[in-house]
């Protein structure tokens, strides 16, 4: 959602914006001429309401912009100005977003921690008045309502909203690294209860209108309307307006109250919140809780509680100045400029850069029945496809059925689709052993095995059968897509599609092309991929592609530093506390042992010694005892059904010890393990962008930030602040680093961090171990020009 | 009458239209035709088609409807059943022998009585040799049921047929909780007190809560009343035409009732009470009295409210159904014709209550008539809304351009002409037996006031709705 936030930035120059709210135009005009030059905003009058549309030009969504909101102050004053006038009501004129947010352009163009602070008075000031109103405002909500857009809407007298699944409201800014800068730290606590209102500005959460309605942040809801005399979107924005109106009459009429009653729980905690000691134990409390989740190196959960403490202990007019300059200071730091690049980026991965496809994908068929093949089958029934489900048993089809089934039963508990749903999307799917309907597929996708000659194998199958049109899409992380291409009778239909595990969490899809690809299968699985939710990176054919290349040799460097005797829970707490997700060790375990040595295995051939390092032989020996990771309940942990507590494999001390290689101490400190993994990731990112398999250092950026992302699973209050992050913005979910490693991808992080002083450290670690620690060429160029960098 | 409706059950608009075909027998309808001032030619004399028996509606009855919770309060919906079919014997003198086999329809059913039609039929004396089977469609499956009639009778493997429905809302069947069933059953099985006190350990208070009957669409959760009132905003239907409808709705029927029009109510001497001889939901008020009602379903601000829906009922409706010949035989002066007919259906979600706009121009156009050609419409009134809606629907291009695939629109039925003695919302609507009193207000609509085709038609839930063309039996 915070996705779809600032789009259409770009262009908001053009005035014909009010020629194009079709339908909802209010004819009698006060003040004609000037309203025509306004392209941000127009106002009509109803009787004696006021209907204040806000349009942003040219843009799918509102956003706050400098010229929204000098145009809303103009409105505004004429609006308080009038006699004709008693009451407002603020609505969008597009169907499907309130207001967005702030711009973020907006605020990346922002050169000074003045100028921010400044946006942020600026705005407070205008809110203020508008909470202040003489004359009650309704703002009428259909579409999202988020970040500076829930501000707004929280000064105004009273809100109603529609009850459609488009209507979200929350406050996203932590996403961003930043904090609710108009005013939403005062507002929010007084409106839901302090702990409901940090837990919104803490997980930046959306919220769905059913429940802002419970939580008081919405004063009454709306049904979306289905067709009537015009088409249901239109209709329901009319509905929404006019009972916004109905309301605004009421409210000026002193007929309807805008006070709420509140329920007894509501009562209750507002009553403990008045007690300054709970108060002092709820902010320990939440700060403890964030301090241990972002090992307090992550600034702006932090500020937030501290503007919000200070509003509440010092009073109003603190807690405003505190908020516009905290804002400021947040939107000034590395962490925000690296997130809110991360969310370009991710921008740009939601679209189909090769346009649209000749033919939408409306069955697909998916061979392989695996914890992937199942996952894929689930992201794309509930958005409507057919899906074929093959395997070549039952009892991993069963298997794979259930998994889909359960990922959609999880849904109905969190109540975030209705049993009969869940059931009607259910039935799009069927599971079946032989080749039944794949002449009707329009694309399949293999998620069988890693074996180049099974793979070979199904290939040939499925051509016997598909219709002309099929494209055939490999599942895989590793082998090259050309190679699999090669016994097939139409390599133009032939692409790569890695998706990552756990299919329905993981947002990244990697699409591989080869020289033969044709451009519009790749439009075709791009489109596919989006479809499925998916943010995606489109890389060129090569072993490991770009995320599994990256993270090889890495791996290998894990391997060795196991080997030269660090303890595998030191070396998970080490790489986390670096900014990834999960421990190195923990990672092999997840990804699969077996799978693991497959793929060092064969890139080791490909590139021989600069993804060397560890000895593959341990991977090797952990396979042959069955240490596979989770799935066979032991690796370097063991695993145990309904058990958190991770103990270590006391079995592993054997192997490890008969492969113990002697640590080298100039390079064997924390902070040098630390980097001595990063570096190789980053050389060899940079390395793939050097031979043209990235087209752009945003895609190796959101590629590595989302593929290397696992679910977090965290408890408590932390455990849904996990949740949303991952929904948002999968890998930040964990912790985050003062090098900013996670959250900003390989190259932005050479930009923040510098390319020369990373260039150090990987010769350092050349003169200890080698060739592998070689710095490529782009990146030695970036070292040597310091004015070269990957994001201008 | 507020009381009633606040609980949204499903409300299912019933209509029964048949379309039979007839082989024989070109009807002269000529003369009655003349009796009414429409100067219109029918585009056709009758629906006769050939090949086909003609199925005739020999006569049709109904106990009185009564407002759930009133006179028929503790009566079990076949007793109900029964009254209609004692009611129907009566009327008809047709001998219990003669007849080849009963369907009822019925919605809300009583467990210890799914096959009512069974039930009623053997209580009221029929033949234990007759057949008898229930369905259930919602509010048209007393229109099911007649249907089905039709085609036994059309198809040869019937002559006789006595359709109808029944509905008792004042008794709806409340279930323990699915926890508790499960203790109770798995209870049953246990074999030794160590298994018995095992699962009783398992019991918890919250078992005890009970589950009533779904009062909403099974697809979506949302009640029809919510549903109503979404359409009626999405055709922009206000709150005072809506009271103005409901208004016009009692006032006929009040009319209706009191120059004697309803002869399809047959009285019901309710054991140990006194003899119900007329409906009791019939109250006209006023539509000052009316704007002061809160909305019932969509608070505060909808538009769908007790006095503009139609109130929960109890009731049973019966009607006798011959091929042409055999009635003729039997020396009967059939009532009508049940000619085309049609179901239809839709999203259950936004489009729940359109069935009879999606349903009236095909089966006109199957029966190759016009609007123009209906003489009597009988529309099933669940809501004032939901009418209203359709209404606006009929009259849309925009509509049916984008939803129903046709070119121009259905056009307006002409009110004079539209359910002139009273509907649902008034006269009240027992679900299971509303079809069959639409299909009687019709046919008898024709023979009082002249005229040849009649149309049924009405919405269900789950988004269905049906048609029936009735067409008037020559004098």
């Amino acid at each position: 959602m915070v996705a779809c936030r600032a789009i259409g930035i770009l262009s908001r120059f053009s005035a014909f914006r009010i020629l194009r709210s079709r339908g909802y135009i209010c004819r009698n005009f006060t003040g004609s001429s000037a309203l025509l030059t306004r392209t941000h905003i127009n106002y009509g009058v109803k009787g004696d309401v006021a209907v204040v549309r806000i349009n942003s030009p040219n843009s799918k969504v509102n956003t706050l912009s400098k010229e929204l909101h000098s145009e809303f102050t103009e409105v505004m004053n004429e609006i308080w100005a009038s006699d004709q006038i008693r009451s407002a009501v603020l609505i969008s004129s597009k169907p499907g977003c309130f207001i967005a947010g702030a711009d973020i352009n907006m605020l990346s163009a922002c050169k000074t921690l003045q100028e921010v602070t400044q946006l942020s008075q600026e705005a407070q000031r205008i809110l203020e008045k508008l909470e202040k109103s003489p004359k009650p405002v309704v703002a009428a909500i259909n579409g999202s309502c988020l970040g500076g857009g829930l501000e707004l809407a929280i000064s105004c007298q009273y809100r109603i909203a529609t009850k459609d699944r488009k209507t979200v409201l929350g406050v996203p800014e932590v996403l961003l690294g930043a904090l609710p800068g108009a005013g939403g730290t005062q507002r929010l606590p007084k409106m839901v209860g302090v702990p409901a209102a940090l837990d919104m500005m803490l997980t930046g959460r959306n919220i769905r209108a059913d429940r802002a309605k419970k939580m008081g942040l919405v004063d009454q809801l709306v049904e979306p309307l289905g067709p009537g005399l015009k088409p249901p979107e239109e209709r329901t924005m009319e509905y929404l307006e006019e009972v916004a109106i109905t309301f605004a009459k009421g409210l000026a009429d002193k007929k309807i109250s805008p006070k709420r009653n509140k329920g007894l729980v509501e009562k209750l905690t507002a009553y403990a919140m008045t007690i300054p000691f709970v108060r002092q134990q709820v902010y320990k409390k939440v700060e403890e809780k964030v301090r241990k989740q972002t090992k307090g190196l992550y600034p702006a959960p932090l500020k937030i509680i501290d503007v919000v403490k200070t509003g509440i202990e010092q009073g109003s007019d603190a807690g405003y100045l505190s908020e516009s300059q905290k804002f400021g200071e947040l939107v000034m730091t590395k962490e925000s400029k690296a997130l809110m690049g991360l969310y370009h980026g991710q921008v740009l991965c939601k679209k189909n850069k090769f346009g649209a496809p000749q033919k939408d994908v409306k069955h697909l068929a998916i061979l392989g029945a695996g914890l992937m093949g199942a996952g894929i089958a689930q992201v794309s029934v509930d958005k409507g496809l057919k899906t074929i489900l093959k395997d070549a048993t039952l009892t991993g089809l069963d298997r794979g059925q259930q998994q889909v089934f359960k990922g959609l039963n999880d849904k109905v508990k969190k109540k975030a689709l209705t049993s009969f749903e869940r059931d009607s999307i259910f039935s799009n799917l069927t599971g079946q052993l032989d080749y039944q309907g794949f002449e009707k597929a329009d694309m399949v996708i293999e998620a069988v095995f890693e074996d180049l000659s099974l793979k070979h194998r199904v290939l040939k199958e499925v051509e016997a059968v598909i219709p002309d049109h099929c494209i055939f899409a490999s599942n895989t992380s590793a082998l090259p897509i050309s190679e699999i291409a090669a016994v097939s009778k139409r390599p133009e239909k032939v692409i790569g599609m890695h998706y990552f595990s756990p299919v329905d969490k993981m947002q990244l899809l990697e699409i591989i092309t080869t020289e033969k690809t044709s451009r519009d299968t790749s439009a075709s699985a791009v489109a596919v991929g989006l479809k499925q939710g998916k943010v995606i990176i489109v890389v060129k054919d090569g072993p490991g592609f770009y995320t599994t290349r990256c993270l090889a040799p890495m791996m290998s460097e894990v391997i060795r530093i196991l080997q030269e005797g660090v303890d595998p829970k030191k070396l998970d707490s080490l790489t986390t506390s670096f900014g990834f997700p999960v421990g190195a060790a923990t990672l092999v375990d997840e990804v699969g042992v077996d799978v693991a040595k497959h793929v060092a295995e064969d890139l080791g051939k490909v590139f021989g010694e600069r993804f060397g390092g560890g000895n593959p032989e341990l991977l090797t020996q952990m396979v042959s005892k069955g240490f596979l990771g989770r799935k066979s309940g032991k690796g370097f942990y063991i695993y145990q059904e309904g058990v958190k507590r991770k103990d270590l494999n006391s079995d592993m001390d054997s192997i490890l010890a008969s492969l113990k290689l002697p640590p080298k101490s100039e390079v064997s400190s924390d902070e040098d393990i630390q980097f001595r993994l990063v570096t190789r990731f980053v050389n060899e990112a940079v390395m793939c962008l050097q031979e043209g398999i990235l087209a752009t250092p945003a895609e190796g950026d959101i590629g590595a930030v989302f593929g290397l992302g696992f679910p977090p699973c965290l408890g408590g209050w932390s455990r849904r602040l996990g949740k949303q992050l991952t929904l948002a913005w999968s890998p930040c979910c964990i912790s985050f680093n003062e090098l900013l490693f996670l959250y900003s991808g390989p190259f932005r992080f050479v930009d923040l961090y510098g390319a020369q002083k990373i260039v150090d450290r990987l010769k350092k670690y050349e003169a200890a171990y080698g060739k592998q620690f070689t710095p490529c060429q782009l990146l030695a160029d970036h070292a040597n020009s310091p004015n070269k960098k990957f994001y201008q | 009458m507020t009381t009633i409706l606040t609980y949204p059950f499903k409300k299912l608009p019933i209509t029964s239209k048949w379309a039979l075909r007839f082989a024989i027998r070109p009807l002269s309808c000529s003369s009655q035709l003349r009796a009414a001032p429409a100067v219109q030619t029918k585009t056709k004399k009758t629906l006769a088609k050939p090949n086909i028996r003609n199925v005739v509606v020999v006569d049709g009855v109904r106990t009185p409807f009564l407002l759930s919770g009133t006179s028929y309060k503790d009566l079990m919906p076949h007793d109900l059943a029964r009254a209609a079919l004692t009611g129907l014997l009566h009327r008809t003198s047709v001998p219990k022998e003669v007849v080849d086999y009963i369907i009822f329809g019925t919605v809300i059913q009583e467990v210890k009585t799914s096959n009512v039609a069974r039930e009623a039929a053997l209580g009221a004396g029929f033949s234990d040799k007759t057949p008898a089977h229930t369905v259930t469609m919602a509010c048209i499956s007393a229109n099911q049921a007649m249907t089905t009639g039709v085609g036994l009778i059309a198809s040869g493997q019937c002559d006789v047929i006595v359709a109808g429905g029944v509905e008792l809302m004042s008794d709806i069947p409340i279930r323990h909780s699915r926890k508790m069933r499960k203790l109770m059953l798995d209870l049953n099985k246990a074999k030794s007190m160590g298994q018995r006190l095992s699962l009783i350990s398992k019991f918890r208070l919250n078992f005890l809560a009970p589950e009533l009957p779904a009062v909403a669409e099974f697809s979506t959760s949302e009640t029809m009343g919510h549903s109503a009132d979404r359409l009626a905003a999405a055709f922009a239907v206000s709150r005072l035409e809506q009271d103005e409808y409901a208004l016009r709705s009692h006032s006929l029927a009040k009319k209706a009732q009191d120059e004697g029009l309803l002869s399809d109510v047959v009285p019901f001497r309710v054991p140990g009470k006194d003899t119900v001889t007329k409906d009791n939901g019939i109250r006209p008020s006023s539509l000052e009295q009316m704007a002061k009602l809160k909305p019932a379903f969509i608070k505060p601000y909808g538009t769908v409210t007790a006095a503009n829906s139609s109130f929960l009922t109890d009731g049973a409706s019966a009607m006798l159904i011959m091929a042409e010949e055999k009635a003729l035989a039997m020396g009967y002066k059939p009532k009508a014709y049940l000619r085309d007919f049609m179901y239809v259906s839709q999203d259950p979600k936004d489009q729940l209550l359109l069935g009879p706009t999606y349903a009236t121009p095909k089966v006109l156009e199957k029966a190759g008539l016009t609007m123009n050609d209906i003489d009597a419409f009988e529309f099933h009134e669940a809501f004032s809304g939901q009418i209203l809606a359709n209404f606006k629907a009929m009259d849309s291009d925009w509509f049916a351009e984008n939803y129903m695939g046709r070119k121009t629109k259905v056009g307006l039925p002409p009110l004079e002409k539209f359910n002139n003695w009273g509907g649902s919302l008034s006269l009240g609507h027992p679900f299971g037996a509303t079809g069959c009193r639409l299909v009687m207000a019709a046919a008898n609509r024709l023979r009082k006031e002249g005229g040849q085709y009649g149309l049924v038609a009405a919405c269900a839930a789950g988004g269905q709705g049906h048609a029936m063309i009735v067409e008037a039996y020559p004098k």
